[in-house]
């Protein structure tokens, strides 16, 4: 089903491309004298037609874009195959020569890629525009005036004008890191490959053996224990959280029960105060000179410390409750949300059959809840997956462990560690490479999870 | 009246739910009791006893007597919580009304990226993100504009609660307004967004409380140049030195004085919060 779909895609994709080219080609083959001058420079035939907002916005896009590509984009795509090779250092006279900047070559280059096919794209949009001006012309139909074109940006074009700054900010902040952090993946930088000292280079697919690699010198033991610690931590983080959450609600919300807000209030403190506050507090409670350890011992209850965080066990599992903590509340309050939605006659039919409390809800108030939040389960497993603050607050990945390799401790998610990779190993394209990875694991999780859903599979379920 | 079952269930429950609230406040009293702790006359580090022999304000003296930045800190991450808080607002906002209201063509395209685009980890880009800062002369002393720079820019990504709520207001006012001749942009500003109160401070609301926790990214734009530290660097450095047995009271201090006026600020908006999570969890 998934093959059709993607196979769907790409030829949608294609036909969308295709019709397009084609109305480039015709849009060229039709081209007034004025239209041909502004294929070279943008916007100029829109001047000539008086059409000034569109004739400055295109023009000022190329004059940006040639300066991104020509000004300095040029000299650092021309050495992309390489990037770089000639090192900085000392000349003989004493003076510094700056030597080539892999990472710069790296990122000015992926800049001016983009730039150049904008830069295609604009010209396109300046071709067909000049057709369909022409032609509207030609049929005796006038043309939107300047002051029309701007009063569209609030109206007939609002959507976009909106999106342009969104849009624009992710693309720079979230698009272009992530392609840069992708061709990392398969150079060599790490910290005896850092510029301006030294140069990196295109390994090829290096990195991805080294990962799957389990003798001595590669990654793979460490590489599947984090994976494997990392996605059963998210199922009991996700489903634990999930089920007592949801007890705590009917708990509270159960009949004859007083002061409803303030246990619900008790618990959103959690959510209400920072998390580097508590979590860091509730970390260090644990610690073998933490609150409860001296406590015990003050108590003569035991004589060495309890080892929370220094054994690998009692931390997975000290981590997991930790978690409860933290997440029980935010399960309460959604949960207190949707239960008073379940028609009260349901249950009011089920107790007349005779059904137990646990009966009514096995039957009624799960396949409910399950149907709804199904796909809040999905993004919170997600979520887990990813959830940085917790493991790293707490205890930061630890215990080390002699059996893994490059800084992952026992309690390490591939996320933290691929924290740890970066900021305290400097290992640049390991971490990238760990990074491609979380987002194989995510995408595969996600589509296989998401056409198991039942509101997927059966929109209508409980209308 | 009730049955003798329900009476022990209830009991049982009432007992069920103190366990729990003692847990869940445990945390919180600790940190209040320990800040008080005297530093003087008694151990800056960790005991093995809540309730302080000799109460003191020693540990907030020392945070603004001028020993510690910390004021300067507070300030810094004041700001960047106030902007981010109003960027992301702004943004998200944005993206969520084209996306609920209009149809243009690559819309699905959008969203299909941007869906895939948030499975990658976002500290994968850390380093491209700090150079990108450091180009723009937005790293050490110019921190404080990059963590904003940063926390605002990608925002648009996260619109799913707002557009959520949006398609829940009816299309016809849009509809009935435009044939009074309103543009787009006046019925969004005039007639939509005022309906959408509850969404628009829940948006600012969870914005504004992510740069108080943000250590991460704060700590590695702004290395070593303490004057562009926020609170979160202050916090896990007073509780990871070495030497943190002086600094643990003073931990426990910051973390009242940075707690409160976030708590007090959720507590009061927590209606709004409450009905966003739970219209995010069941849209998905």
């Amino acid at each position: 089903m998934d093959m059709n779909r993607t196979k769907r895609n790409v030829n949608a994709f294609g036909m969308y491309f295709t019709r397009h080219l084609r109305l480039v080609g015709n849009a060229i083959k039709h081209s007034t004298i004025a239209a041909k001058i502004s294929m070279v420079i943008f916007g100029f035939a829109h001047f000539l037609r008086l059409q000034f907002l569109r004739g400055v916005a295109l023009l000022a896009g190329e004059v940006g874009l040639l300066y991104v590509i020509f000004g300095f984009g040029w000299q650092y795509l021309s050495k992309m195959g390489t990037l770089g090779t000639s090192m900085g250092g000392y000349n003989p006279d004493g003076t510094i020569s700056y030597g080539d900047n892999s990472f710069f070559i790296l990122l000015y280059g992926i800049l001016a890629v983009l730039a150049i096919f904008a830069l295609i794209v604009l010209w396109c949009i300046n071709i067909v525009d000049n057709y369909n001006c022409e032609k509207k012309l030609s049929e005796g139909r006038t043309l939107p005036r300047n002051i029309d074109d701007w009063r569209n940006l609030f109206d007939k074009n609002f959507a976009q004008t909106i999106l342009t700054i969104p849009v624009l900010g992710i693309f720079v902040f979230t698009v272009i890191p992530i392609i840069f952090m992708i061709c990392i993946a398969f150079t060599n930088y790490d910290k005896d490959h850092t510029p301006p000292a030294a140069l990196f280079t295109w390994v090829g697919l290096e990195n991805f053996k080294k990962i799957f690699d389990f003798g001595g010198m590669g990654l793979g033991s460490t590489f599947f224990r984090v994976l494997g610690w990392t996605l059963i931590w998210a199922l009991f983080a996700t489903f634990l959280n999930y089920f007592l959450g949801m007890a705590v609600a009917i708990l509270i919300n159960r009949k004859g029960i007083k002061f409803k807000r303030l246990w619900r209030t008790i618990l959103v403190t959690t959510i209400a105060v920072p998390q580097i506050v508590s979590l860091l507090y509730i970390g260090k409670l644990f610690a073998a000179d933490g609150l409860i350890n001296l406590f015990l011992k003050n108590q003569g209850l035991i004589t060495n410390p309890i080892p929370f965080w220094t054994n690998a066990n009692y931390a997975r599992v000290l981590i997991i409750i930790i978690n409860l903590w933290v997440g029980i509340p935010y399960m309460m309050l959604i949960a207190t949300g949707l239960l008073l939605n379940i028609p009260a006659d349901l249950y009011e039919s089920a107790r007349i059959d005779g059904a137990s409390a646990f009966q009514m809800f096995r039957k009624i108030t799960l396949p409910y809840m399950m149907f709804v939040t199904g796909p809040f389960l999905l993004t919170s497993y997600i979520g887990n997956l990813n959830n940085f603050n917790v493991i790293y607050l707490l205890n930061s990945g630890q215990p080390k462990s002699m059996s893994l390799v490059n800084g992952a401790g026992s309690t390490d998610l591939l996320v933290t560690w691929l924290y740890t990779v970066t900021v305290t190993n400097n290992d640049y394209k390991t971490a990238a490479v760990i990074g491609i990875m979380v987002f194989l694991v995510t995408s595969v999780i996600s589509l296989i999870v998401y056409g198991m859903l039942p509101s997927i599979k059966n929109e209508e379920g409980f209308q | 009246m009730m049955s003798r079952k329900q009476k022990i269930g209830n009991a049982l429950a009432y007992i069920v739910l103190v366990i729990i609230s003692f847990i869940w406040l445990f945390p919180f009293v600790g940190l209040v009791l320990q800040s008080f702790r005297s530093y003087k006359l008694e151990p800056g580090g960790m005991v093995g006893y809540l309730v302080p022999k000799h109460f003191s304000l020693d540990s907030y003296i020392y945070l603004f007597s001028g020993e510690s930045q910390f004021p300067k800190w507070y300030m810094n991450t004041m700001i960047i919580a106030l902007c981010v808080s109003a960027g992301v607002t702004v943004i998200s906002i944005c993206v969520a009304y084209a996306l609920s209201r209009f149809r243009f063509p690559g819309r699905q395209f959008l969203m299909k990226t941007w869906l895939v685009l948030g499975m990658f980890p976002g500290f994968l880009t850390m380093i491209c993100l700090y150079f990108l800062l450091k180009i723009m002369g937005l790293t050490q002393a110019g921190a404080i504009p990059g963590l904003i720079l940063v926390g605002v820019a990608s925002s648009g990504m996260s619109y799913y609660v707002s557009k959520g709520y949006f398609d829940t207001i009816p299309l016809s006012l849009d509809e009935a307004a435009r044939i009074d001749g309103a543009s787009r942009a006046q019925i969004m500003f005039h007639m939509i967004l005022p309906l959408s109160k509850p969404v628009i401070i829940y948006t600012a609301l969870v914005a504004f409380m992510g740069p108080w926790c943000d250590y991460i990214f704060a700590s590695y734009i702004a290395f070593g140049h303490s004057a562009s530290y926020n609170v979160a660097i202050a916090l896990r450095n007073w509780v990871w030195t070495n030497d943190y047995q002086g600094f643990f009271t003073r931990f426990c201090a910051a973390g009242i004085i940075v707690a409160v006026p976030v708590t007090v600020l959720f507590m009061f908006l927590q209606k709004y919060y409450v009905e966003g999570i739970t219209g995010g969890a069941v849209k998905g």
